[in-house]
């Protein structure tokens, strides 16, 4: 549901986000360096970790991998959802990356396809292909906060972290705990952009020594803790992208969680834009 | 109690400390009596210490006042062991547990299809996301309407945020909303005059101030949008709202009640007694004993339901009489010459044990609502036990010992007070086959109107209009829709299965058949869900409007659907975590629960008629209240009978006669017959409250017949007076008291029909109905019933000059 934007002021001035891109190379170079600089304010810091996140995942083009993703309510039910996901990386930072969803399993949906291309601040490109419809269908929609086929995920969770989906604050830094013990993170605010988005804000815990995402504290509407998330198992590929295999979302308000495990990650295999088009949805096996 | 220590300094010059005149002016008494005149001797004689000790025990019990907290659940109506409860918590394991605040608004200019009042619907929207504890707000503005467009599927708002409204636009909403079965009857009238805006709350019940909280928040929101659209109507209800009002209601009683209840005992007692201190006296021990038993359910940690909440009152109006037949006898004896100290002692002589035991059956009668299956009504009757016992206590210690502080003073009397009774017992006496006859014929002719009484319990009536959730859900319900649900799972046969077109065909014919039935406004189905998307993904061909016919395509709606919910909405609130079970709710015009009932057992028997693997019981807090008069009925019956049993045996016990305790049977249980035959002859309906008016007034109206057997036998005994004249003495010495007390007994519940709560309000007037009933039987049926079974008997001793009292 969209919500009105001026009833969350934002801390970021819209001063600092034109002047971020401007001195975010200088900053990131000092933040690199271990230096911290005098005059940098917690919005330039904040932004200048995230930009550092970014640019060390620059330059994967592609990956594909499996994910089980198991749904578990607070009693304890579960059930069991199999998929594999490929992820085209569009190098231009106004864009956001492509992905494609394959269902595996329930039988029942097997070969069902969801094809995203993430936009920034704009709605998402969507497409579905219903296998036992044999249609492709075109999905707008502004909604990029609900669940995830179900899952305690939303779209604006799982696919595609751009940069500038976000303003940004650096709080604090302190160990970065259990999930990651012996690392120390930065902890830094995140203020999504989206008008539509349904969290006012995020709190993210980043390791100092490879920029990796370890924990995200997601705050609703009215800035209650929703959800905490949590990312364990890093692995890293090509020497340089760390990918977590574990991913555990727990809904603190509805005792709900999900869990990611990625498995099989390949990279650059040689997908292209070609490949990522509405048409091919239908031959996808 | 006393340390002898302690008071030697503090008051040597006790006048009239003699232990001679301890017997008091008529002599030697029984066994009983010869304690209790040292007893009260000591009483008199460490009266300071007597008074400290007692203020400082009142004070610190309740000083647990503070721990004093209003249960917001209406789940407390419910014991653990709750059929209908456990059923109802199963569904909400298998599925969510949401509360809800539904804000209901009309415009009072007719049509909610406008731009001010949907831009108001909206804003509205947009604000209740900030309450305390929502997770999902919905309303017509936001419901994420669906359309195709060739092989594009369109998802959005149904009232955009941007861009103008134009008439025409408006109209296509209209018309959207007064067709999609998940908005007409439910967040839209079909006549389109009142809209609601549905806030779905995931309290975490850690605290009982989360439900005041969300309220308090909704009420400024309300606050805020009143102020802006003065043209729009606004209405507050759902679960939270009745939550809260639980804790509204029993704040108003406790706020309300007690002060009118002072009221008309201070008053009462003025005109009985005559006499200020013996007021003040009555008011202090009435209110220590209040004090302590509500501060010890401070200590134990109760929290106050509306029945609970009436505890202090019921309290204040039990506890007065046992003053009165202390005070009575005293200032008695003093009108006859008795010194204040000799008739303290006196009056502790005559009525230590009759109060005793009054208390003692009292107590027991409520203590017997720990046999209710509603825990609200185990506390009342706990907390009123503690307080009948701390007023016995208070009564028989704190109330001579400040009377031999205080100055007491009163005319000296040569004339009876009794001139009334002695008539009355004459009466009584000279037409005594005619009243047994009466009373007899009286009985029966009430007794027929019982089984005319009707079980209801709509919790929403439970309370009064003045309870601004009560107007609020009556608004709703006559404009939007039902407040009342009841809902049902049906399983399907194996994981995933919801999605099987046969088991589909089936639930689907099942809400038909549900629409159809009388009472029913909503049905909410994820059926309709799934003809809206087959009618989607065919280009918005209304052909395609209907159920997908294989089990692959109804699983990839389903996918789609699930992809396109919005923030805070999934489908777990009707689907199960693996896809084998689907719920179904049903919502409610008014119904009684009488046709709840019949409703729940007539689907339950549809289903396992037409869809025997899905047989199922339905469910929600509207059944469990459907049940809970019956249920409490007789888990009460059990309880009530062993309070009868065992005040019975007391009365046997004290009385030392089984014939006459045996006897005392009648006029202790006709009472609630008369009054049940009564409330059926005038008012029909009743709820919860009922099964347990029979408990609390038995250990009440016993005391009637308590004093009254008391009285006679003693004159039976010790005076072998003939049963005739032992009926006249009887009436002379306590006919008088009996009366006062009743009529304070008969005050103070009729009080509690001023509650804000009608459980309170059916309580009240049954028990003061009984209680009359009691005084009447105890008057004209006792009597001749006792002259019937005793008048054989041959007595040797003379007949003795009677006295006119106090003895």
């Amino acid at each position: 549901m969209p919500i009105n934007p001026q009833r969350f002021p934002r801390p970021v001035t819209s001063k600092t986000l034109l002047a971020a891109p401007v001195l975010g190379p200088a900053l990131l170079l000092l933040v690199a360096a271990g230096t911290p600089a005098q005059a940098e304010t917690p919005e330039e810091k904040g932004l200048a970790i995230a930009e550092e996140v970014d640019r060390r995942d620059l330059g994967f083009g592609d990956s594909a991998s499996t994910l089980k993703m198991v749904l578990t309510n607070k009693q304890g039910q579960s059930s069991t959802r199999e998929l594999r996901i490929q992820t085209l990386e569009i190098p231009e930072r106004s864009e956001g990356d492509k992905s494609l969803v394959v269902f595996d399993h329930p039988r029942d949906i097997e070969g069902t396809a969801f094809l995203s291309f993430t936009k920034i601040l704009d709605p998402d490109d969507q497409w579905l292909y219903l296998p036992a419809l044999k249609r492709v269908k075109r999905i707008s929609s502004a909604n990029k906060s609900g669940p995830f086929v179900g899952s305690e995920f939303a779209y604006e969770d799982l696919l595609s972290q751009e940069v500038d989906k976000y303003s940004y604050r650096w709080l604090r830094d302190e160990p970065c705990g259990e999930a990651a013990q012996g690392l120390d993170c930065f902890v830094i605010e995140r203020f999504p952009r989206y008008e539509n988005s349904g969290y006012t804000r995020q709190v993210t815990w980043i390791d100092q020594q490879e920029y990796r995402p370890i924990r995200i504290d997601f705050y609703d509407r009215k800035d209650s803790l929703l959800k905490t998330l949590t990312l364990r198992q890093y692995n890293q590929y090509l020497d340089q992208y760390w990918r977590a295999d574990d991913q555990y979302m727990v809904n603190h308000q509805t005792g709900k969680t999900t869990r990611l495990t990625f498995d099989a990650w390949e990279f650059r295999v040689g997908v292209n834009e070609r490949d990522f088009n509405p048409n091919r949805l239908k031959r996808l096996r | 109690m006393a340390d002898p220590r302690e008071t030697k300094a503090e008051d040597g010059s006790l006048p009239g400390a003699d232990p001679a005149m301890s017997a008091g002016p008529r002599g030697p008494g029984n066994g009983a009596d010869r304690w209790i005149v040292p007893y009260a001797w000591l009483m008199i004689r460490f009266r300071w210490l007597v008074i400290l000790l007692c203020l400082a025990a009142a004070a610190g019990f309740a000083s647990g006042g503070q721990f004093l907290g209003f249960s917001t659940d209406y789940r407390v109506f419910f014991s653990k062991e709750n059929p209908q409860l456990n059923a109802f918590e199963a569904m909400q394991q298998v599925y969510t547990k949401d509360d809800n605040i539904l804000f209901v608004l009309q415009p009072k200019a007719g049509e909610v299809f406008t731009e001010k009042t949907l831009r108001a619907v909206q804003d509205l929207t947009e604000r209740s996301w900030q309450l305390p504890y929502s997770r999902r707000v919905d309303s017509i503005t936001n419901f994420q309407h669906s359309y195709a467009e060739g092989d594009d599927l369109t998802v959005e708002d149904l009232v955009p945020q941007r861009g103008d409204l134009t008439p025409e636009r408006i109209a296509a909403i209209r018309a959207v909303a007064l067709s999609e079965p998940l908005l007409l009857d439910r967040l839209i009238s079909p006549d389109g005059r009142t809209t609601g805006v549905n806030v779905t709350l995931t309290l975490p019940g850690e605290s009982e101030a989360e439900v005041p909280t969300a309220m308090a928040a909704a009420r400024e929101i309300v606050a805020a949008f009143e102020a802006a659209n003065p043209e729009i109507t606004v209405a507050t209800t759902g679960l939270v709202a009745l939550n809260n009002a639980f804790s509204e209601a029993s704040f108003v009683d406790l706020s309300t009640l007690i002060p009118i209840m002072y009221g008309i005992i201070i008053a009462g007692l003025l005109i009985f007694l005559r006499s200020v201190a013996g007021t003040v006296v009555t008011v202090l021990v009435i209110g220590l004993s209040a004090g302590t038993a509500m501060g010890l359910t401070g200590w134990l940690g109760i929290n106050l339901t509306p029945p609970s909440s009436t505890a202090p009152t019921i309290i204040l109006t039990l506890a007065v009489a046992d003053s009165i037949h202390l005070l009575v006898t005293l200032l008695h004896a003093m009108r006859h010459g008795a010194s204040k100290q000799e008739a303290i002692v006196e009056s502790l002589r005559v009525n230590f044990n009759p109060v005793f035991l009054t208390s003692l059956t009292t107590a027991i009668g409520f203590l017997s609502l720990n046999f209710s299956d509603a825990p609200p009504f185990r506390d009342l009757g706990n907390i009123t036990a503690i307080g009948v016992l701390a007023a016995f206590v208070y009564s028989v210690t704190f109330l001579p010992a400040f009377l031999a502080v205080v100055p007491l003073r009163v005319k000296q009397q040569k004339k009876a007070d009794s001139d009334v009774m002695q008539t009355l017992a004459e009466f009584v006496l000279r037409r005594r086959q005619f009243l047994l006859y009466g009373m007899s014929a009286l009985v029966i002719a009430l007794a027929v109107w019982i089984p005319r009484i009707e079980l209801n319990d709509q919790f929403v009536n439970y309370f009064d209009p003045s309870i601004p959730f009560r107007a609020d859900t009556d608004f709703a319900m006559e404009n939007l829709s039902g407040i009342y649900q009841i809902e049902f799972s049906l399983p399907a046969a194996a994981e995933g299965g919801i999605s099987e077109p046969d088991y589909l065909a089936k639930v689907d014919a099942f809400s038909d058949w549900l629409r159809e039935q009388p009472g029913v406004v909503h049905v909410q189905t994820i059926t309709d869900i799934f003809r809206r998307l087959n009618k989607n993904m065919h280009a918005d061909d209304p052909e395609w409007y209907r159920l997908p016919d294989e089990r692959d395509l109804a699983a990839q709606y389903l996918l789609l659907f699930e992809m396109s919910l919005p923030y805070g909405l999934d489908l777990n609130n009707q689907i199960n975590v693996d896809k084998s079970s689907l719920r179904f709710i049903a919502t409610l015009e008014n119904i009684t629960t009488r046709e709840a009932r019949t409703l729940k057992q007539d689907s339950e028997a549809w289903i396992t008629d037409n869809i025997p693997a899905s047989a199922t019981e339905a469910t929600s807090p509207f059944v469990m209240f459907a049940y809970i008069s019956e249920r409490n009925i007789q888990s009460m019956l059990l309880g009530t009978g062993l309070a009868l049993v065992l005040i019975s045996f007391s009365l046997i016990v004290f009385l030392r006669s089984l014939k006459v305790g045996l006897l005392s049977i009648v006029p202790n249980v006709i009472p609630a017959v008369m009054a049940f035959g009564f409330w059926g002859l005038l008012v029909g309906e009743i709820g919860l409250a009922s099964s347990v008016v029979a408990a609390t007034s038995l250990g009440i109206i016993v005391d009637d017949s308590v004093h009254f057997l008391s009285k006679y036998l003693r004159a039976r005994r010790e005076r072998g007076a003939s049963p005739e004249d032992a009926v006249r003495y009887a009436f002379a010495t306590v006919g008088r008291a009996l009366s006062v007390t009743s009529a304070v007994l008969v005050a103070g519940f009729a009080v509690l029909a001023l509650s804000a709560f009608q459980l309170n309000q059916s309580l009240g007037l049954l028990t003061a109905l009984a209680i009359f009933a009691a005084l009447v039987a105890d008057f004209l049926l006792l009597p001749p019933l006792l002259l019937a079974i005793d008048k054989e008997k041959k007595h040797a001793d003379q007949p003795s000059a009677l006295p006119q009292a106090g003895d």
